[in-house]
């Protein structure tokens, strides 16, 4: 038996399939994977994300401390409720985990990492604390919900009531806690929406609510198709420990200034780089028909091999999508060996999708 | 609960079979597998004059999550392929896996092979037992 959010039980009595998913079990739909990618797109779904572990760091040095251990800078992170997308590095480049930084204040900041990688990645945060005397605390006493989609605003506001007044004009990328609510403007699916934290003890009663002012339940399944056509990269799949940001699409994500800052992995990083990356991960379009998967090998005329680090059915553009890594010598023009076939593939800037509209 | 009629034929892989008035074999795939698979996506069916050996993999249906193999309930050669429809319409297999989700049609090589198949009931101990 796997682990089971504060919803388990409201999935089971949905009708939802469940899976086991980095050891919890997890809603992959409720009825049609396709029918919830497209209320995403183009009205309101809402995923449980109470998998992912929500930890809360402070004290004096909160900030030195997550300047030292993660790739991108928080020095960034100005304004109160501002966040950040980063990589957390080990000694070797490699990625251990990514995650989203909340801004509370000079000493109060909150990180939300991956489901799979929680219990690594509260031992590596708690490993690296003690010199900065800082306070690692999982909160576990909290749940998430990510409520995603054009109108996905209006309808948790109407929810959450008068007091969501005051988010609703929020930025991009920004949080804020109002009394009951933590309510931060990211999410998964390139649409606008909300991520919601609320105390675990009434993630039931705000999810029946928000079903009842019409946002549609949405399982994993949805969410990866979503986040792969939003270009965002999956954990384990798209990077590993074993793969570094540069190579892994991220480079937009490490920041090399100031040279002084001194962030772990960074060594590692500027050797790679003076060396010269030699993969990059790229997006790809299927122009035969077929499905991309993780693993499939990629043929680059020419130029060497590859392999896709994920791939699907992309509801909105009706064909497949993926990302790939591929040499860093690639083209435009790549072949994906699909049980034993060389089907053609092009190389794509993504996002392939954001906001409802197709980018390629 | 899925259907599973009980005119048809399965293999515990979760393939129908149906025996035609001519003696041919359409095949598909149950209600209980394209519930399993979710939204399908891509179909690839077998070429026409095809040889199908029983148990080899004959078909692959993709949904948006994964790929499964279809295997053939008999030894044959394919003289009839759904492509048509399926290409375009691959949830076809998802509304009406009896029907118009039909996969192929095998002209069987050996009548002694259909003997072995699981009946409606067999087939629906296969199910209850993966389920627990």
């Amino acid at each position: 038996m796997g682990f089971k959010t504060p919803l388990y039980e409201t999935h089971v009595a949905a009708g939802a399939r469940m899976v086991d998913f980095g050891g919890w079990d997890m809603p992959v739909h409720y009825g049609s994977q396709i029918e919830e990618h497209h209320a995403v797109r183009r009205d309101a779904g809402m995923f449980d994300v109470s998998h992912m572990l929500i930890a809360d760091v402070s004290g004096v040095r909160a900030r030195d401390y997550l300047r030292h251990l993660l790739a991108n800078d928080v020095a960034k992170l100005k304004d109160p409720g501002k966040a950040l997308y980063s990589c957390m590095l080990n000694e070797r480049g490699g990625v251990v985990d990514d995650l989203i930084t909340y801004f509370g204040d000079e000493q109060h900041f909150r990180v939300v990492v991956n489901a799979g990688t929680r219990d690594k990645d509260t031992a590596w945060l708690k490993r690296w604390a003690q010199p900065f005397q800082v306070d690692i605390e999982p909160r576990t006493d909290l749940a998430m919900v990510a409520v995603q989609g054009p109108n996905a605003r209006a309808k948790a506001a109407k929810v959450i009531g008068k007091s969501a007044d005051a988010v609703l004009g929020m930025k991009p990328f920004f949080s804020r806690q109002l009394a009951e609510h933590f309510v931060a403007t990211t999410g998964y699916t390139g649409e606008d929406g909300w991520e919601i934290i609320l105390p675990a003890k009434d993630i039931a009663a705000f999810w029946a609510a928000l079903r009842d002012a019409g946002v549609s339940q949405c399982g994993l399944g949805a969410r990866d198709t979503l986040r792969l056509e939003a270009g965002m990269n999956l954990y384990g799949n798209d990077m590993d420990e074993n793969l570094t940001p540069l190579e892994s699409g991220l480079t937009w994500t490490v920041a090399f200034d100031p040279a002084e800052r001194d962030f772990i992995g960074r060594a590692a990083l500027e050797a790679q780089r003076r060396a010269g990356v030699a993969r990059k991960l790229v997006g790809l379009v299927l122009e035969d028909r077929g499905v991309l998967r993780s693993h499939q090998k990629v043929v680059v005329p020419g130029v060497g091999e590859g392999e896709m680090t994920s791939g699907t059915f992309s509801p909105t553009l009706e064909r497949s999508i993926g990302f790939a890594r591929v040499p860093a010598a690639t083209g435009e023009q790549v072949q994906v060996d699909i049980r034993g076939k060389l089907l053609a593939a092009r190389v794509v800037k993504y996002p392939f999708v954001r906001k409802g509209k197709a980018l390629i | 609960m899925s259907s599973i009629p009980s005119n048809l034929k399965y293999l515990d892989s979760h393939e129908w079979a149906r025996v035609e008035s001519d003696g041919t074999i359409t095949v598909g795939i149950s209600d209980h597998a394209q519930g399993a698979l979710g939204d399908l996506v891509f179909v690839e069916v077998p070429e026409v004059g095809r040889a199908l050996a029983k148990g080899g993999a004959a078909a692959v249906v993709e949904s948006v999550k994964a790929a499964s193999d279809v295997y053939s309930p008999v030894s044959g050669e394919v003289i009839a392929n759904n492509s048509e429809a399926l290409s375009a319409t691959p949830e076809l297999v998802n509304s009406d896996p009896y029907g118009q989700g039909w996969l192929f049609k095998v002209k069987p090589s050996n009548n002694g092979e259909l003997g072995s198949l699981l009946d409606a009931k067999a087939y629906e101990k296969v199910i209850e037992e993966a389920g627990h």
